[in-house]
């Protein structure tokens, strides 16, 4: 027996199994029986009613030419209502509304005139075709042995003409090549995709340097008007930019990075709810303002509960509670929203003296370093 | 019962049924553009070859093809939309004629998106038909995907093309994200926020791969033009090349079939390429475009008109992705915040990575592995080719539903907002129970799939052992009572005797001849355990001799009628009476 093995794995390879048969052995966990129900074979053929009956048969081509006529008198309503049909017109449309009347009829006679060809063709597939099944036989995916001995010698003889084998000088300088190749490509585009600049993630237009030291103005997002003091009643909320941005806006330049880190949520609340000194001393008389960027992922905190003074962020329901100095009271972010310090300057607008004490927006690797 | 099978082998044809290589003699030579392709391609071969291609019939091989069309029609109306949408980040001033917005700096992107909307005639349509075709070719994979699994259809020899369709899946949901973010109104630009958060949330390599993936500082310009790129060209080409293997894959393989009477593990029965085949497939092309076409005429997918031009700092309540990232973003609600911790300064933000990076790409893993584990289990190395019925293989179909549970909470627990606003109810509650269901659902889900599996199978037992119940209750001579069964057909009953029925492998002795663990032993044990798990619960299929049994036992019963129902189990199989015993106790 084994023997045989070795004789038989000199003249073949490993590749090749000795016969088929072990594609056909059940596996160990099933036993075939002889005390088994055989398969009865096919079932007899039914005839349908446009087999036997021309009537019916008449019947259904004209059922299936009906669904081709219709389809071209929907591709026609198409064609006309492109023109005829006004940009600006809609209708009233029962259980919709107020609707866009080209949308409509485009879409229904477009929708009508596709897919009455689809069901034509389905219902004349279903009624007028041989319906007659077919049988074909399946064939084992494997090659047979023969042919798979003789690949491999095809294959063999090639790489042996090659002479890698016996040259293996060649063998280690092509695959090194091959292997070195694609480094340039692979440099230059992920070298080129863009700067890093992972710092700038720390660095908000809160920053007084970017104001020439002078403490930065809260102003309304989007108005850019500057907020006084006396302004902000018991329970409001102001969506705030720094001054800073303006410059920006007025250069032309992309603002939304800069606005991406900068948004402030601005609320009044009774000083006495606040739980916290450092948030008390951070605010001006219950006024108080922090990041507007969740620390979870970075959406906009933007839903403000005012009974409850928690802020929610709508992305993931990061809950925090305003009292506590924005702590996470529910839901996926870990830290805190950070808290900008402000002040009331001598014309009585409110000003941010000293900007962010921490990155803002959602974490980082190097945040904490 | 062996009459039955005298007049007519298994695969034998029926008088009218033709055999797939006998077709009628060409009456008319080639000639015309026909004959001038044949001499330069000489294609005529293959004509003939795939015309007489066999399909087998089964609603839910229809499933696939809806995703083939969705996909089709994606490419096509996507095409459309490159002539006028454009994708730039450069900040311009709204002047369209959607008056709300007039005067309003948005992106390029946002601008077009709304000129497609409002000032290309027909343009919305072709937007909406664009949406909605990709959303159902979406839910048309997952659903054609369950499909293959549940009925094992993944098995030998489809197992390239179970994870060639695993990989085009994944590529279909980056492919829908990337294209619902290029309008870049608010909704999407908070989701391509969201996904920077991601990125961010990466050990070590996080805020590089952020300024490399937008090109600088989020958001920077760059964003819109990549993502564009990789939507109508990086994807969309391995898309196509994958779906062109899935499905010269499935023609190599000739389709797989459903038991029935005729069909075996070595044939294929169904309708011909021409003219059935065409005429069904193609005109189903039709009908998903015509459905998707009429969906686009009366419903509004994505008004980006209503949500406004993005900035980082206003947002929308109910900010949710398109439905099929739905699971990954209820992965994130669920993440508890306390996961997140520093070492040496560095910030680990394990409430976000495992939901947002892991996520996907392990989901997909396991999908992607599993035809190769249950081969491994059953030691099958056989070809398949007739499909499982989901109550036949009763573990794979629980594995199957647990997952698909563990699917339906992250997907859940992305509508916990809405859920809370229209129920009512507490978000945190909601959260909280979602957190908890994560755990708890897979592990119920598994085992009341198996028992309903194991019920179905026993069901089908006993219709073969006593018969359909007929609903006719006649009254004896003594003045019993007795509902008539009436026995199946040998074709009614073959569907529900002919699958395998494994048994579990025994523990092999753990040693080698020395006594000594072997690796090679400990392996089998693993597998044996495996195995175990898999098979244990085991309802095997009637046999004639049962059935004759149980005939034996319907002419005693007539005498004693105190028998009961205990005639359903198996006379000879004590082993397995003990099993379906063991389970019929309560608890």
């Amino acid at each position: 027996m084994n023997e045989n093995d070795t004789t038989d794995r000199g003249t073949s390879t490993s590749l090749v199994p000795a016969s088929n048969a072990g594609t056909e052995r059940l596996p160990a966990s099933l036993i075939r029986g002889v005390d088994q129900f055989e398969n009865p074979g096919l079932p007899p053929h039914v005839h349908r009613a446009a087999d036997d009956d021309p009537a019916a048969a008449k019947r259904a081509e004209r059922q299936v030419a009906t669904m081709f006529g219709l389809s071209m008198l929907a591709t026609l309503v198409f064609l006309v209502s492109y023109f005829a049909i006004p940009d600006e017109a809609t209708f009233f449309f029962p259980g919709i509304g107020i609707a866009k009347t080209q949308n409509i009829v485009l879409g229904l006679s477009l929708g009508f005139a596709i897919f009455l060809i689809g069901i034509g063709a389905v219902h004349w597939a279903k009624t007028l075709m041989s319906d007659e099944e077919i049988v074909e036989e399946r064939h084992e995916q494997a090659s047979t042995p023969e042919q798979r001995a003789k690949s491999v010698a095809v294959v063999n003889e090639g790489v042996a003409s090659t002479q890698l084998n016996r040259r293996p000088l060649l063998k280690y300088s092509l695959g090194g090549a091959l292997g070195l190749f694609a480094l340039p490509l692979g440099l230059q585009v992920a070298g080129s995709l863009g700067p890093t600049n992972i710092e700038e993630l720390k660095h908000t237009i809160w920053d007084p340097k970017d104001n020439g030291g002078k403490p930065i103005r809260l102003m309304r997002d989007p108005e850019m008007t500057p907020i006084r003091f006396d302004e902000v009643t018991s329970g409001s909320v102001f969506h705030v930019m720094p001054e800073t941005l303006q410059k920006y806006i007025d250069e032309g330049k992309h603002v939304l990075e800069a606005k991406a880190k900068a948004a402030v949520i601005l609320i009044r609340l009774d000083p006495d709810l606040i739980k916290v000194q450092k948030a008390k001393d951070w605010g001006v008389d219950g006024v108080v303002a922090y990041s507007k960027i969740c620390t979870h992922v970075g959406c906009a905190v933007g839903l403000y509960e005012q009974q409850t003074h928690h802020l929610l962020c709508p992305c993931h329901q990061s809950t925090f509670d305003l009292t506590e100095d924005c702590a996470v009271i529910f839901g996926p972010a870990k830290r805190p929203l950070p808290q900008l310090k402000i002040t009331v300057d001598d014309a009585g607008y409110l000003v941010a003296p000293a900007g962010f004490a921490e990155p803002v927006g959602p974490s980082f690797w190097e945040r904490a370093r | 019962m062996s009459t039955i099978n005298e007049t007519r082998p298994a695969d034998a044809l029926r008088a009218g049924d033709r055999q797939a290589d006998e077709h009628a003699s060409a009456t008319k030579p080639l000639g015309g553009i026909a004959g001038w392709m044949d001499d330069r391609l000489g294609g005529a071969k293959g004509v003939s070859f795939l015309a007489k291609k066999v399909f087998p019939d089964h609603w839910s091989f229809m499933l696939g093809e809806i995703a083939m069309y969705s996909m089709i029609v994606c490419l096509l109306t996507g095409a459309f939309l490159t002539f006028w949408f454009v994708p730039s980040a450069s900040q311009v001033v709204y002047d369209g004629s959607y008056v709300p917005l007039q005067g309003v700096t948005m992106s390029d992107a946002y601008r077009s998106t709304l000129g497609i909307s409002f000032d290309i005639r027909g343009g919305l349509l072709i937007r909406q038909i664009h949406h909605w075709a990709a959303l159902i070719f979406v839910v048309s994979v997952f659903v054609h995907m369950a499909r293959v699994f549940f009925t094992g259809a993944f098995r030998k020899p489809r197992e390239i093309n179970w994870v060639f369709g695993t990989i085009l899946s994944l590529l279909a949901c980056i492919e829908g994200f990337a294209g619902y973010s290029l309008p870049d109104d608010l909704l999407s630009g908070t989701g391509i926020r969201a996904m920077n958060g991601f990125i961010q949330s990466a050990p070590v390599i996080g805020s590089y791969m952020s300024y490399f993936i937008f090109g600088g500082a989020f958001p920077g310009e760059a964003i819109i033009p990549r993502l564009y790129s990789a939507h109508v060209l990086l994807i969309p080409a391995i898309l196509v090349g994958l779906f062109t293997a899935h499905i010269l894959l499935v023609f190599l393989h000739k389709h797989t079939q459903f038991p029935g009477p005729g069909r075996t593990n070595k044939n294929v029965v169904g309708y011909p390429l021409l003219p059935v085949y065409i005429a069904k497939a193609g005109g189903f092309f039709f009908i998903v475009f015509g459905v998707i076409a009429l969906i686009s005429a009366v419903v509004t997918i994505n008004p980006i008109w209503a949500y406004g031009p993005y900035d980082p700092s206003p947002i929308t309540a109910g900010s949710q992705p398109d439905w099929y990232m739905g699971f990954a973003d209820g992965a994130l609600r669920l993440l508890p915040g306390f996961l997140e911790f520093e070492t040496f300064g560095f910030t680990w933000s394990m409430n976000i990575f495992p939901g947002s990076l892991v996520l996907l790409p392990l989901m997909w893993t396991i999908i992607g592995v599993y035809p190769f584990v249950e081969a491994w289990v059953t030691g099958d190395k056989r070809e398949h080719h007739l499909l499982d019925r989901p109550r036949n293989a009763p573990t794979r179909t629980a594995i199957g539903i647990a997952g698909i549970s563990m699917y339906v909470v992250l997907f859940l627990a992305a509508g916990n907002d809405l859920m809370a606003i229209k129920l009512h109810l507490s978000i945190n509650d909601i959260t909280q129970t979602l957190r908890v269901l994560f755990f708890v659902a897979p592990p119920v889900a598994f085992w009341i799939t198996k028992r309903i599996c194991l019920s179905l199978q026993r069901a089908d037992r006993q219709k073969v052992l006593h018969g359909r119940e007929t609903g006719t209750i006649w009254r004896h001579a003594d003045g019993r009572f007795e509902e008539i069964h009436a026995p199946l057909t040998p074709d009614e009953r073959w569907a529900l005797v002919q699958h395998e029925s494994h048994q579990p492998l025994e523990l092999t002795a753990g040693k080698d001849v020395n006594g000594v663990d072997s690796p090679v032993a400990r392996k089998e044990r693993l597998r044996a355990k495996f195995s175990n798990f898999y098979f244990r619960d085991r309802v095997p299929p009637a046999t004639p001799s049962e059935l004759e049994a149980a005939h034996h036992e319907h002419d005693a019963h007539a005498a004693a009628p105190e028998g009961g129902h205990e005639a359903i189990e198996p006379a000879g199989a004590s082993q397995e009476r003990e099993t379906i015993k063991a389970d019929k106790q309560p608890g």
